[in-house]
């Protein structure tokens, strides 16, 4: 439409508009959209007629009567509180080690002043991306052949991918501090490690903070579901479980699971919003 | 106050005492969650556990490069992306009707005064709908799946679709009602349909914020339908789980690093496709 000239013989709005323009990059996206929607539901072949089919509704339906009534006998509900404990000691422990492996990464991975070589820099933002692009189910599963199963392996999972996110985070924030108190304390010709003590940290230590808290909340998400591979709390439950076909045990470890996930929510909501009045 | 008189500052660090207490408050509190989660990370350093690991290690190179395993790579590839892509739409078709039913700003009674009682119940079932929806982790909608429709994709697009059908759902309600509602409320006052109303004055003005919002949540599917994968939802997830499970290091390394190129190519593609949508 824009390429029309204001002065041109016809009036431009007699003209009827190109309805796919060469330079039209709207055009063009929508139409890579499609074809890419298109090809993902040719090509995984997706079997529809399994799941809408009576047959199927029928089998989905007495999979979910299975699950009632819930096991609630005090000995199992016991059990799902030890493995929901398990769950938030995982995430707990897997965001404060994250925590400090993301600082010690991030020291490298920022350029503090306008004197640093920071020569380091591109070697640990890499390592901070493969960290970080390895979710933490896929860590976990790793870690079982070094840790066994348990929840070690999925703390450690945790930590590693976590520390991964916050390095990166913790590497922006420093950056972008100013740098007023850092360089006063440079030109009394105090060492880097000093400066960064006294000058960097105190600046960034809220913030810092706030994605660790972040961070936990999510990882306290994750910590449930990590144990289907094997790692540890809620999860290994919840697939130890299933896979002998006890429905009403499984039913009440997806309640903890929920309950769990849903109080997390809330709190977090209730801070965010008691933080910001 | 003799901070002035004092020729020269503090030789020790005047806040000594207080990190020597913070660090060992830390140490107690972090004790008790040690015990729970069996922590002991001596263990990985045992003889026949380092063993293993140095063996699994070393086995990742050479890395797996035969033909048909490249080719193998390249199709569950397409499949996880293709599951994200497939996920993501049908979720659409779950949050876009969902959200604009929840959405408190197209409500008409609301326009002088308070919400009708029954769209005010509706918007709240709704929302409670959505929220549920989000809450369940996609990983576990899953295993449900696998349970119903058996092992393959279909299961994992069905738990893409729920799950990021409430957060879309949610998330674009928040948008909508974020922005000045002034545009939408003059033409439904003027007597346009709520329809009209969002199509002509909600839309236009949030469009960018609700793309570059669905574009970061693919980037997100992507990464979590390697995770479905390790479930039974087929893609680069049930290659790798299955690699690991036969230690062979070679094939588990190449999809490792598959993976991570295909995440930095969609984290790249999202961030250049935010940056034109903005």
């Amino acid at each position: 439409m824009t390429s029309f000239a204001r002065e041109a013989a016809n009036p431009p709005y007699k003209l009827p508009p190109p309805i796919f323009g060469a330079r039209c990059r709207a055009c063009w996206f929508t139409a890579a959209l499609l074809v890419l929607v298109v090809a993902s539901f040719v090509s995984l072949n997706l079997d529809w007629a399994a799941f809408a089919s009576v047959e199927a509704a029928r089998s989905m339906g007495r999979f979910v009567a299975e699950f009632f009534p819930p096991d609630v006998s005090p000995v199992f509900v016991n059990k799902v509180a030890w493995a929901a404990w398990e769950t938030l000691a995982m995430s707990a422990l897997g965001t404060a080690m994250a925590a400090v492996l993301g600082l010690a990464l991030a020291v490298p991975a920022s350029r503090l002043s306008t004197q640093d070589p920071a020569w380091l820099r591109s070697p640990t933002r890499w390592l901070l991306n493969a960290l970080r692009a390895i979710p933490e189910l896929v860590w976990a599963a790793l870690l079982l052949i070094s840790a066994g199963l348990g929840p070690m392996a999925g703390t450690l999972a945790l930590a590693l991918h976590t520390s991964g996110v916050l390095g990166r985070l913790f590497a922006e924030a420093m950056e972008n501090v100013p740098t007023g108190p850092g360089d006063a304390l440079r030109t009394q010709g105090v060492g880097p490690l000093r400066v960064f003590a006294y000058a960097t940290l105190p600046q960034v230590l809220p913030q810092l903070m706030s994605y660790t808290l972040y961070r936990w909340e999510n990882n306290i998400r994750a910590a449930a579901v990590l144990g289907v591979v094997g790692a540890g709390g809620l999860g290994q439950l919840l697939s130890f479980h299933m896979g002998l076909f006890h429905m009403n045990k499984t039913a009440t470890i997806l309640a903890a699971m929920l309950l769990m996930v849903a109080c997390v929510d809330a709190l977090s909501f209730a801070a965010r919003r008691g933080l910001t009045r | 106050m003799s901070a002035s008189v004092s020729p020269k500052p503090p030789a020790r660090d005047p806040a000594f005492a207080a990190r020597v207490f913070w660090l060992s408050l830390a140490l107690v509190v972090l004790w008790p969650l040690g015990v729970a989660t069996e922590f002991r990370p001596w263990v990985l350093w045992e003889p026949d556990n380092r063993k293993v690991t140095a063996d699994f290690v070393r086995s990742f190179w050479p890395l797996v490069h035969t033909t048909e395993f490249l080719q193998m790579v390249l199709r569950e590839t397409w499949r996880t992306v293709a599951m994200a892509t497939a996920g993501v739409t049908l979720a659409l078709v779950l949050a876009v009707p969902l959200s604009l039913l929840a959405t408190r700003v197209l409500s008409l009674s609301a326009l002088s005064g308070r919400m009708d009682r029954g769209p005010a119940v509706l918007r709240w079932c709704v929302r409670a709908t959505l929220i549920v929806l989000r809450s369940i982790p996609e990983l576990i909608w899953a295993l449900v799946f696998v349970r119903v429709v058996g092992l393959g994709p279909t299961a994992g697009v069905l738990a893409i679709a729920l799950t990021y059908g409430g957060m879309l759902g949610k998330v674009y309600a928040e948008i909508l009602e974020s922005g000045e509602a002034h545009a939408t409320q003059t033409l439904m006052r003027n007597g346009s349909g709520r329809l009209q109303a969002f199509v002509y004055a909600l839309l236009p003005s949030h469009a960018a914020e609700l793309a570059s919002y669905t574009v970061y949540r693919w980037e997100c599917a992507i990464r979590s339908s390697v995770v479905l994968g390790f479930v039974g939802a087929g893609g680069l997830g049930q290659q790798l789980d299955n690699s690991m499970k036969m230690f062979n290091g070679g094939e588990v390394a190449t999809l490792l690093l598959v993976f991570i190129a295909l995440v930095a190519l969609a984290d790249r593609m999202s961030a250049w496709l935010r940056k034109v949508l903005a």
